[in-house]
């Protein structure tokens, strides 16, 4: 933020700094590796079956670190003023709405078939014993 | 012209810019955003499917192939990070190439710019031989050979929502690219040194830096959860 220049338009434009963007970089790598690695010893270790809620709230924590440091960092949303940064913000907030609403809705959809429709539900519940289509 | 940025500064009240960007880096932002709900409207309307599912198959098994190694890997989803590694990479040479326009450095943007377009092509070509091997082994839209990880019938759900929002991405990236090959002939021929600026650039950046986002969005949902 120390350097600032005017833009062709006459606004003021703080310059990159490329240790930011290195910095950005390896945050992004890290928070990578990590979900990675989470990915790998939840599957090799089946005594961590019961604990998938978890483990899918640390994915979803990691991407959402990663989605703040791609727009503040990347796309320099950081930078600009906050008229420009409320105002994709709040639009964005819609999100919240509707990821509760339709994960709600599915979730009511599976209790009400698995209710009304036994047949289905029994077909759901039972193991095939080989792989359809290999062979 | 130079405008003083102070606490207090009415800036609704007319005579200046209330966002302070360009015309076109604005409406680039309000393309990003609509372009942001459609995916979303994607990605939930794969989580509604899923949540009303009693099973589903499991990522860590169907995506287990790299190319080159017989059979499968001793960990999964090594082909994936590959291609996350390659897409945050490319995203940095794009910061980079934004950079060097800043400072007015033809020299430096086309540099970057190359590299952020062989590092969209890498994507793609990974892409690619995702889908072929995929669909060799009787994926497709349509057709879904796993199992849910249960063991028990998987439907077409998976396959189909995979396709299509992978596809969806790779088209962007795909659209990035051609972009990111017309700024760099553009940069070329120096018609950002005769404009004076290099905001085409930053313009072409915001769009591939959210193909990038909305990879981290793909990537969680199909892949980790």
């Amino acid at each position: 933020m120390s350097e600032v220049h005017l833009d062709a338009a006459g606004h003021e434009e703080p310059s990159f700094s490329t240790k930011a963007i290195w910095r950005t970089f390896w945050v992004l790598l890290i928070i990578t590796l990590l979900e990675l690695t989470l990915a790998i010893i939840y599957y090799e270790s089946p005594g961590l079956r019961p604990y998938k809620h978890f483990v899918n709230g640390l994915y979803v924590i990691g991407t959402l670190a990663k989605a703040f440091f791609i727009i503040a960092e990347f796309m320099h949303l950081r930078h600009e003023i906050k008229n420009l940064i409320l105002s994709l913000v709040f639009p964005a907030m819609l999100f919240i709405w509707f990821l509760i609403a339709f994960l709600w809705d599915g979730n009511s959809f599976k209790n009400l078939r698995n209710r009304y429709d036994r047949y289905e539900y029994q077909q759901s519940q039972t193991p095939l014993a080989k792989k359809p289509g290999v062979e | 012209m130079s405008q003083a940025i102070t606490a207090g500064q009415k800036w609704w009240s007319g005579g200046k810019s209330p966002y302070n960007v360009e015309y076109g880096k604005l409406m680039m932002w309000f393309f990003l955003m609509s372009d942001a709900f459609t995916f979303g409207a994607f990605l939930i309307s794969y989580g509604t499917i899923r949540f009303s599912s009693n099973s589903w198959p499991n990522p860590n098994e169907v995506f287990r192939s790299f190319p080159g190694v017989k059979g499968e890997m001793p960990i999964p989803l090594a082909f994936v990070s590959l291609m996350t590694f390659i897409l945050i990479m490319s995203s940095v040479t794009m910061v980079m190439a934004v950079a060097a326009g800043h400072n007015n450095d033809r020299k430096g943007v086309m540099k970057w710019m190359a590299w952020t377009i062989l590092g969209g092509l890498a994507f793609l070509s990974c892409q690619a031989w995702e889908w072929t091997h995929l669909h060799s082994e009787g994926a497709w839209w349509g057709a879904n050979p796993f199992l849910n990880i249960d063991g028990t019938q998987s439907s077409t759900n998976f396959t189909n929502f995979f396709f299509t929002i992978t596809g969806f991405h790779g088209f962007h990236v795909f659209s990035g690219v051609i972009i990111n090959i017309i700024m760099l002939i553009m940069t070329w021929k120096g018609s950002f040194d005769r404009k004076g600026h290099y905001l085409m650039i930053e313009k072409a950046g915001l769009y591939w830096h959210f193909v990038d986002l909305v990879w981290v969005f793909v990537f969680t949902c199909f892949y980790l959860l």
